[in-house]
C-alpha cells in the first residue's frame, strides 16, 4: 500500500474547549506530514472551535451541530464520522482515548469493518506504512501494530502528545448533515452531575501531586494540597480514595479515572497497582513516597522514597515554599 | 426476558506473548475475567427471583468452557460457547462479528459486558457488537435498573456522573464498581455440570471463517519490543533528609 494521503482527526470538546489529548493527536498527525489533515467537532458550539482545530494543524474542519449530536453519547457521533469518512475518502481517522471517544472508535469499527488499534502510545511513519505504538501486559512490552485494510481507525492513550499549535491557517469549514441510524438515537442523558475540582484541572497540570491510601484519612489530604500548591500543580486520588469518598471523582487517576503525563507526579502513599500505573505512568518524572519499601510504585518511580508522608511532605512543602520566595 | 453476558476466559498468572504467532500465550491455565464476573452479577441481581433467564457466551478456545462453568456457578441458567480453531487471532472487527452473530440468535433484551479484559486491557468491544446489532450502548454503567421496556443507568465519565436513559434491547457495559460479585457456592459449583452448555463453530453460527480469525482481522502485529527504560532510577530510605533529597533531585530536574 501507498502512504497515506489523509487523516481525519476527531477532536472532542467540553463547553467551549477542545480536550487537550484531542489537540494532542492532531498536532502528532499534522507533524506525520500527510497531505491532508482534517478534523471533525461534533457537538453543541462546535463551529466557533473550528478556528482553533486550524491553529493545531487541521486545513479542513468539518462540524456538526444538529440537534442529535447535542449530548455527548456515541452513537450519534458514529454516524458523523462515518459520513465523513466516506464523504472525504479519509483513509486513517485519528481518536484520543476518553469514555466517549473509545465508544466512538469501536462504534466506527464496526460500522466501516475497519481496524482499530486501541492504547497506542505513539504512531510512526515505517516505509511509507503506519505502525502503531502499543505498550501492553503492564507495558512490559511494547507492541508494533498495523492495519491491513483501510480506513485505519486508531486510539490513543491520553497524553500521549503535546498540543503544539502550528503555523496553521484558517481551515475550510464544512458542514456535516448525516443521517442518524435510529439505534444511535436511542440513548438520552436525563442528568448530568458535574465534579467539579479546585485548583488546576489534573488533565491540564504540569504537575500533580497525588494522593492514596496511604495517607491514612480523608482530613490528611490537605498535605497533598498543601504540597500541590507550593508546587503550582494539581491534586489527583486513586480509586480507592475515591471510592472511599475522600476526594471527588474529578481527580480520579488511573484505569476508570484520568491518563494524565504531567512533568512530574508525586505519588503520597500510593501503592502503584496496576489501575492506578495505567493512568500517570508516561508521567516525565514521578517521585514517590511510600513506607512499603515494596510497593509497586517505586518499580515505575524516578525518585523512590522508602519513608512517612506525614513526616515528609509537611517539610518538603516547607522546603518547596522557601525556594521559591 | 433473557439477559445475555459476554464473557471471555483470559489466561491465569503472568500474561506472555507468544514471540511467534505474537498472539497472547493461551495455552496455560484460565479464568474467567474478573471484570465479567460483575457483568454475570449485575445480571443475575437484574434477574432476582423472577423467570429471567440469564445466558453467558463467550468466544475462545474449547477450554473457555471452564470459565462459562464459573458464570453457571454463580448461577447463570445457560451457557453459548463459540470455539472454531478459525476464529483464533480475532481482532475488534472479526470479534465483535462472531459475538454478534452469537449473540443474534439469544435474541436477549439486555446484553451486559464488563469493563474490560484484563489480559488484553481491550475496553471497546461493545460499542462494536452494538453497532453491528444496532443496538443502543451505554459503558461505564455504575447503575442500573431495568423498566418497563428501557433501562436507566448512572454511568461514570471524566467529569462525573450521567443518568441515561436507553429503549431495549440495549448493549451496557458496567464499571467493576457496581457491584461485588458472589463466590459460587458449593450447591453452584455441583448444579452447574448439569445446566445447558452448547459449543458452536462458526458454520453453526452461519459465518464465512475468512470473516473472522486472522483472515477477518483489519488489524496485525507486526514486532514484539521493548518498552523505553526510565533513565536513571533512584530509591532512598526517608530518613531526616529525605525532604532535602527530593527537593535536590527536583532542582537537578528543573522542576522547582
Amino acid at each position: 500500500m501507498s502512504s497515506g494521503s489523509a487523516t481525519l482527526v476527531f477532536l472532542e470538546h467540553r463547553g467551549a474547549e477542545i480536550q487537550k489529548g484531542s489537540l494532542g493527536v492532531l498536532s502528532r498527525a499534522a507533524a506525520l506530514g500527510d497531505p491532508e489533515v482534517a478534523a471533525v467537532l461534533v457537538g453543541d458550539a462546535a463551529r466557533a472551535l473550528a478556528h482553533e482545530a486550524g491553529a493545531f494543524g487541521a486545513a479542513k474542519v468539518y462540524v456538526c451541530e444538529d440537534e442529535a449530536v447535542q449530548q455527548p453519547l456515541p452513537q450519534p457521533r458514529v454516524d458523523v464520522l462515518a459520513q465523513v469518512v466516506s464523504d472525504g475518502g479519509y483513509d486513517t481517522v485519528f481518536f484520543a482515548n476518553s469514555v466517549l471517544a473509545a465508544d466512538v472508535a469501536a462504534g466506527l469499527a464496526a460500522r466501516l469493518d475497519a481496524g482499530l488499534n486501541w492504547d497506542l502510545a505513539d504512531v510512526e511513519r515505517r516505509d511509507g506504512e503506519l505502525v502503531g505504538k502499543r505498550p501492553a501486559l503492564g507495558d512490559s512490552v511494547y507492541v508494533d501494530v498495523g492495519w491491513t485494510s483501510r480506513p485505519r481507525l486508531a486510539l490513543f492513550r491520553a497524553g500521549s502528545f503535546d498540543a503544539v499549535a502550528g503555523a496553521g491557517g484558517e481551515p475550510e469549514v464544512v458542514e456535516v448533515s448525516p443521517s442518524f441510524a435510529e439505534h444511535s438515537r436511542g440513548s438520552r442523558i436525563v442528568e448530568q452531575q458535574v465534579e467539579e475540582s479546585s485548583g488546576p484541572s489534573v488533565e491540564d497540570a504540569d504537575i500533580i501531586v497525588a494522593g492514596g491510601r496511604g495517607l491514612g484519612a480523608a482530613e490528611n489530604f490537605t498535605l497533598a494540597e498543601e504540597l500541590a500548591k507550593a508546587l503550582g500543580g494539581a491534586v489527583g486520588a486513586t480509586r480507592a480514595v475515591v471510592d472511599a469518598g475522600w476526594y471527588p471523582y474529578s481527580s480520579q487517576i488511573g484505569q476508570t479515572g484520568k491518563t494524565v503525563s504531567p512533568k512530574l507526579y508525586v505519588a503520597l502513599g500510593i501503592s502503584g497497582a496496576i489501575q492506578h500505573k495505567v493512568g500517570m505512568q508516561s508521567s516525565n518524572v514521578i517521585v514517590a513516597i511510600n513506607k512499603d519499601a515494596n510497593a509497586p510504585i517505586f518499580e515505575f518511580s524516578d525518585l523512590g522514597v522508602v519513608g512517612d508522608v506525614h513526616e515528609i511532605v509537611p517539610r518538603l512543602t516547607e522546603l518547596i515554599r522557601e525556594r521559591r520566595g | 426476558m433473557r439477559i445475555a453476558v459476554c464473557v471471555k476466559h483470559v489466561p491465569e498468572g503472568t500474561v506472555r506473548i507468544d514471540p511467534g504467532s505474537k498472539r497472547l500465550d493461551r495455552s496455560g491455565e484460565g479464568a474467567l475475567n474478573h471484570f465479567d464476573a460483575n457483568a454475570v452479577e449485575e445480571a443475575l441481581r437484574l434477574k432476582g427471583d423472577s423467570d429471567t433467564e440469564v445466558v453467558v457466551v463467550s468466544l475462545g478456545p474449547d477450554k473457555a468452557i471452564d470459565s462459562l462453568r464459573k458464570a453457571l456457578a454463580m448461577g447463570a441458567d445457560r451457557a453459548v460457547l463459540v470455539s472454531d480453531e478459525a476464529a483464533a487471532g480475532s481482532d475488534l472487527v472479526a470479534t465483535s462479528r462472531v459475538l454478534a452473530a452469537a449473540l443474534e440468535r439469544e435474541d436477549a433484551e439486555l446484553v451486559l459486558f464488563g469493563q474490560q479484559a484484563s489480559d488484553a486491557d481491550g475496553a471497546v468491544l461493545w460499542a462494536a457488537v452494538a453497532e453491528r446489532l444496532q443496538l443502543p450502548v451505554v459503558s461505564q454503567a455504575m447503575e442500573l435498573s431495568l423498566g418497563d421496556g428501557s433501562l436507566r443507568t448512572r454511568r461514570q465519565t471524566e467529569f462525573g456522573y450521567d443518568v441515561i436513559e436507553a429503549p431495549l434491547p440495549a448493549v451496557v457495559a458496567v464499571s467493576d464498581a457496581i457491584n461485588e460479585p458472589r463466590y459460587p457456592s458449593l450447591k453452584g459449583i455441583m448444579g452447574a455440570k448439569k445446566k445447558p452448555q452448547e459449543v458452536l463453530t462458526l458454520s453453526e453460527l452461519g459465518l464465512d471463517p475468512s470473516t473472522t480469525g486472522e483472515a477477518g482481522s483489519r488489524t496485525s502485529v507486526i514486532a514484539l519490543g521493548e518498552p523505553p527504560a526510565r533513565g536513571d532510577a533512584r530509591k532512598i530510605e526517608g530518613d531526616g533528609s529525605a525532604a532535602q533529597a527530593i527537593v535536590d533531585f527536583l532542582a537537578e530536574k528543573r522542576l522547582v
